[in-house]
């Protein structure tokens, strides 16, 4: 790892002014960016940890009704604290393992878009809003590539504000290396409509699956999506698994999620 | 430099850190050699510590984020009379380890899984060691201590 100064701060614009610094980097929970650092592939001049700052802690109801979850806000803490939104919390309890889920973060997981990840399909498929300190992202705008997200130079996620659906389910078909998502499908119906959201199977991240929505929409039932020609997205094709094998999984996935969202 | 202060295994522990030294290398260099280092890149669970009771990787951490918590290691594991605790005694009597290289992470691991879930089943048990790796046992006898430490019969669980 190459040297860097290392800040602490209690308050969001203490982090921002750190932020400022040139080369400086948030650090949520380090279970990436640790590692991202350990080989090489980051050397930031500073990093700021997000970690002591009560006002990005916590999981609230807003007056809109959404749940809003702060960036700092452990997959632990989610996991526990997420009843309202039963199939966001399982899906936080299924991040990694325990020490992993005692230490990254929802904004971590959301800003780094690692085309393998869990959240962003959670936040995509939700409608969620990513709240920085300067604007309200929705999620449909956010997720810009693997690993590449709407955020700005220095600019970090406050809070996640995601709507509740009515029935929602995320499956996802681990690869058992890793624990990442070989690929993960969550599928969320709003009352004004499905919204279906795919992770680990494309090259370019995370998506929504139009065609399972639209005719999810009408009929919300594992066998609406059987006739259909699976995603058209250039899947990734790795030693896990072919681009094939990939887009098989996302309907299997998908039927899944469905079905047990009921 | 930073000078931090670590509370680790109830005693305060000061040392200067940089930015980039780790939980597990402030902690091996304070002579706490009993939290390993398997891998370095948050896979194998060897380093697992408690932050503030929470089971963390003490390679994925920096030593400065642990500023003013209560750090519990190994070292701290055994009752105050120098005996082995329940859950130490259990790998023993259950050959819960074979070279002993994860077991210091297998046993923070299970601490932590017996305070939130003081009777966990075998399901359980094996759910919550995904991010702890042993090369040797095949994790039977690890799992099967684990189950005799929370004060459960293991005669069910069969010899795989
Ligand atoms: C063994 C292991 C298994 C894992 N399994 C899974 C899994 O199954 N599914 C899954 O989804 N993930 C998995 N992860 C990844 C884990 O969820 C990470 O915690 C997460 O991806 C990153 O969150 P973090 O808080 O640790 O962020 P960090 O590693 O601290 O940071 C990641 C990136 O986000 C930036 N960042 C952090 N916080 C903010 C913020 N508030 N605003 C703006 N930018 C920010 C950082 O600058 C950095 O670029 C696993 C990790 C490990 C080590
Ligand atoms: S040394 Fe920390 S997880 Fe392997
Ligand atoms: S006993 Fe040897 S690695 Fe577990």
């Amino acid at each position: 790892m190459y040297a860097f100064d290392f800040e602490r701060p209690a308050t969001i614009d203490d982090a921002l002014k750190a932020l400022g610094a040139e080369d400086a980097q948030a650090l949520g929970g380090g279970q990436t960016l640790i590692p991202t650092l350990k080989s090489r592939l980051a050397s930031p001049s500073k990093l700021v940890s997000l970690t002591a700052i009560p006002e990005l802690k916590g999981i609230s109801t807003g007056d809109d009704g959404t749940l809003c979850i702060g960036a700092a806000t452990t997959h632990a803490e989610v996991a526990a604290g997420a009843g309202a939104y039963p199939a966001l919390a399982a899906l936080a309890g299924n991040i990694g393992d325990p020490a992993v889920r005692n230490r990254g973060t929802i904004g971590g997981s959301l800003a780094n878009n690692d085309p393998s990840a869990c959240y962003p399909a959670a936040a995509l498929a939700s409608g969620a809003t990513i709240v920085t300190n300067s604007r309200r992202i929705p999620a449909d705008e956010f997720f810009d590539g693997m690993f590449t997200t709407a955020l700005e130079e220095g600019e970090i996620i406050v809070e996640v504000h995601f709507p509740i659906p009515q029935a929602a389910n995320y499956q996802k078909f681990e690869q058992p290396a890793s624990r990442f998502a070989l690929v993960g499908v969550f599928v969320a119906r709003y009352p004004d409509g499905v919204r279906v959201a795919v992770t680990g199977a494309a090259e370019d991240g995370v998506f929504r699956w139009a065609e399972a929505e639209a005719a999810l929409a009408s009929d919300f039932s594992a066998g609406a999506i059987a006739g259909l020609d699976v995603p058209g997205n250039a899947m990734i094709g790795d030693l896990h698994g072919s681009p094939e094998y990939r887009a098989h999984l996302v309907k299997v996935m998908t039927g899944r999620a469905v079905k047990a969202a009921g | 430099m930073n000078e931090i202060t670590i509370k680790v295994n109830g005693k305060s522990v000061s040392g200067p850190v940089e930015g980039r030294t780790l939980l597990v290398d402030f902690l091996r260099g304070a002579g706490l050699t009993g939290t390993h280092v398997g891998c370095d890149t948050s896979q194998c669970g060897a380093c697992v510590v408690h932050v503030d009771g929470k089971a963390v990787k003490s390679c994925s951490i920096f030593a400065a984020e642990a500023e003013g918590a209560e750090v519990a290691t190994i070292e701290g594991q055994a009752n105050p009379d120098g005996s082995l605790n329940a859950i130490q005694q259990a790998f023993q009597d259950h050959h819960g380890l074979q070279c002993g290289f994860c077991t210091p992470g297998m046993v923070m691991s299970a601490a932590a899984l017996l305070k939130e879930n003081p009777r966990p089943s075998e399901h359980e048990i094996r759910e919550y060691l995904e991010g702890n790796i042993c090369r040797c046992t095949g994790y039977h006898n690890i799992v099967k201590a684990i189950l005799a430490a929370s004060g459960q019969d293991v005669s069910a669980i069969a010899a795989e």
